[in-house]
């Protein structure tokens, strides 16, 4: 099967019959090229979706207080649920052992000026851990600290956009911004990866925003991230205890679905997956289905062949060719050139996505588009498996037919 | 060399079975220059075709240098037919992809010869047919005279007990039907045993014995002298 000899009667042959060849190594070279670059674009649209979905840390846990909607313990349905800071150093007297950090947020929108420039942007009064919640990185200065909270400093940090809308280039780090009628330090810039309208917020000290909002105590939000050593199952178990605290606290009927709503990146991450499944099955039907056209476009150019080259085979049967060698004759060659051309398409496709990059990301939504090389190379493997299976058979047949009859068609 | 007895092959076609060969009794000795004719539908051709070894026989024994050949499946009819048989054909039947030399070393690519042998021998044969310089050339390049000489180096080149001629003058002008005809001659003075189908006479006339077959029997069969070919 593999001596010398063969190998150089089938180079001679592919040498000499260049069409032939070039019709059976094209078909093979595109159909594994498109399959990897369909392949390569649907990982791209899915990069792209977890890029979207995964901007926000994942071990979170939002709480959002709501109206209850059953009556409990004496108080109406109805009523308006609301945290305050004690809520969060119960939470964390409580639940010491899985929480990482914890912040409040409270969100109003309010003008802020510089010099001549007015804008209207969302101000968020947070905690220093609210960094990692939103995955914020600092581009210059720093973000809200402790002793900004502890002295409810009016210290601000902005996102990248709202320093150039107001400072159009100028560096902003330590300049006095107008804002709810305070003025505020700029000490911090940052950037996010969730898009323009994250990089359109501003950050103040919680407490600050307390103090100037009619000087409360109370906090829209808990955003509380857990230890991620607690794993998927402990997060669940948290997250349940924790509801069930709250509701205990704030006197919500455990029955009413409303009241406390808590929102957590796992249970997020679940519906993500399952929509990024979808995503995948998608992918994997159109790999399948190019995969498909493939072997059915080889399966007819191995038939067409081996018809051309009845002839031929009578003739090498009656010089002494053997059923055998007719047949692994042909699936050699067979197996060779889809081999060859295979690797072929499979190096253009990965070479094709590499160029395209993240070109497509703006307008098509098609991040790092990508193929894993065993799913490359499975693909041209079956290719060739079903290559050499589809000349296998008209083959055999060819090598059976009596040379006189492979003879005859004049 | 060559024992035939009562052999007997017939066709399917459909739900007729066409009765071809009727009881064929026939030798050939070593050396002979045989020729086998008769009109079309006599049944000339399907009996070198059984002696080649190319179609399977219904009855009857048949026995090559000494072997029976029988119960042949495809494998086996190819090692015998390497071994024992060399062909030339009306159509001269060579690889149309391969020159002359790459056509006439094929056989001895079956046999298992190393490259540099079967070139070498190959080219010898080549020029016994007086075609070495065109052993680059592919049959596309090469006249009908040409293209059945180097079928005839081909055939050579195993080293065949017996050389079968189905009609090999039939695609040529008489000119050169001679040429390739003297060639036989030559090859069969050197002692090989050549079996020539045809339907001319003067082709017949070259040949050591002329063997007649009509519906299926041999109704002659006769010595001849054999008048040169050139």
């Amino acid at each position: 099967m593999f001596s010398r000899d063969r190998w150089l009667e089938i180079f001679e042959t592919i040498k000499k019959n260049k069409l032939r060849t070039f019709l059976s190594g094209f078909t093979v070279a595109l159909g594994i090229l498109i399959f990897v670059v369909l392949f390569g674009f649907g990982n791209g649209l899915k990069n792209t979706f977890e890029k979207f979905f995964k901007d926000d840390a994942l071990n979170t846990i939002w709480l959002n207080p709501s109206r209850t909607s059953k009556p409990y313990m004496g108080y109406e349905a109805n009523r308006r649920i609301e945290f305050d800071n004690d809520d969060m150093l119960d939470i964390q007297k409580r639940f010491d052992f899985y929480i990482e950090g914890m912040t409040p947020r409270i969100s109003f929108s309010s003008d802020v000026g510089y010099k001549l420039e007015s804008n209207n942007y969302s101000i968020r009064g947070v905690g220093p851990s609210h960094q990692k919640n939103e995955m914020t990185i600092i581009m210059k200065g720093r973000y809200i600290n402790g002793l900004d909270v502890d002295n409810k400093e009016r210290n601000i940090v902005i996102g990248r956009l709202v320093e150039q809308d107001l400072f159009k280039g100028e560096n902003s780090i330590g300049k006095f911004i107008s804002g709810g009628g305070r003025s505020w330090k700029i000490v911090g810039v940052f950037q996010d990866d969730g898009g323009d309208r994250e990089e359109r917020i501003i950050y103040a000290p919680y407490t600050t925003v307390q103090s100037i909002r009619k000087n409360t105590d109370k906090v829209d939000q808990i955003i509380i991230s857990y230890k991620p050593e607690i794993g998927y199952a402990g997060a669940v178990a948290f997250e349940k205890q924790l509801k069930k605290y709250m509701k205990q606290k704030k006197f919500i009927d455990p029955t009413d679905p409303r009241g406390i709503f808590i929102r957590s990146a796992s249970s997020d991450m679940q519906e993500n997956d399952q929509f990024a499944s979808v995503l995948q099955y998608i992918i994997s039907f159109v790999g399948i289905g190019t995969l498909l056209a493939g072997i059915i476009g080889i399966s007819n150019i191995m038939v067409f062949v081996v018809k051309e080259r009845t002839k031929e085979l009578g003739i090498r049967k009656a010089i002494g060719a053997t059923p055998k060698s007719i047949v692994g004759m042909i699936l050699h060659e067979a197996i060779f050139i889809t081999t060859i051309s295979g690797y072929v398409g499979l190096l253009t496709g990965v070479v094709f996505l590499n160029y395209i990059g993240d070109k497509l990301e703006e307008e098509y939504f098609i991040t790092n588009p990508g193929i894993d090389l065993s799913t490359g190379v499975t693909a041209t493997i079956i290719l060739i498996a079903f290559g050499a299976f589809a000349g296998y058979l008209p083959a055999k047949r060819a090598a059976q037919i009596k040379p006189i009859e492979a003879l005859r068609d004049e | 060399m060559i024992k035939i007895k009562d052999l007997h092959k017939s066709y399917k076609m459909g739900s007729n079975s066409l009765h071809v060969l009727k009881g064929i009794n026939f030798n050939v000795e070593e050396g002979e220059l045989v020729a086998i004719m008769g009109s079309s539908g006599s049944g000339k051709s399907t009996l070198l075709n059984i002696l080649g070894m190319l179609d399977l026989l219904d009855s009857g024994s048949y026995e090559l240098d000494g072997v029976p050949i029988r119960d042949l499946d495809e494998t086996k009819a190819a090692n015998y037919r390497n071994k024992f048989l060399g062909f030339v054909f009306q159509s001269f039947n060579l690889i149309n992809y391969k020159t002359a030399l790459e056509n006439v070393t094929l056989p001895l690519y079956y046999q298992g010869l190393k490259r540099k042998d079967r070139e070498q021998i190959a080219l010898n044969y080549l020029d016994d047919v007086g075609l070495k310089e065109w052993a680059t050339h592919l049959p596309s390049e090469l006249s009908g005279g040409q293209k059945q000489r180097v079928a005839i180096a081909r055939a050579m080149a195993s080293k065949p007990k017996v050389l079968l001629a189905d009609e090999p003058t039939g695609a040529l002008d008489s000119k050169t039907s001679h040429e390739v005809m003297a060639l036989i001659q030559d090859i069969n003075k050197s002692g090989k045993t050549i079996l020539i189908v045809t339907h001319e006479e003067d082709i017949a006339k070259m040949c050591t014995r002329i063997v007649r077959l009509k519906d299926g029997i041999i109704v002659e069969d006769k010595k001849n002298k054999m008048v040169k070919a050139n």
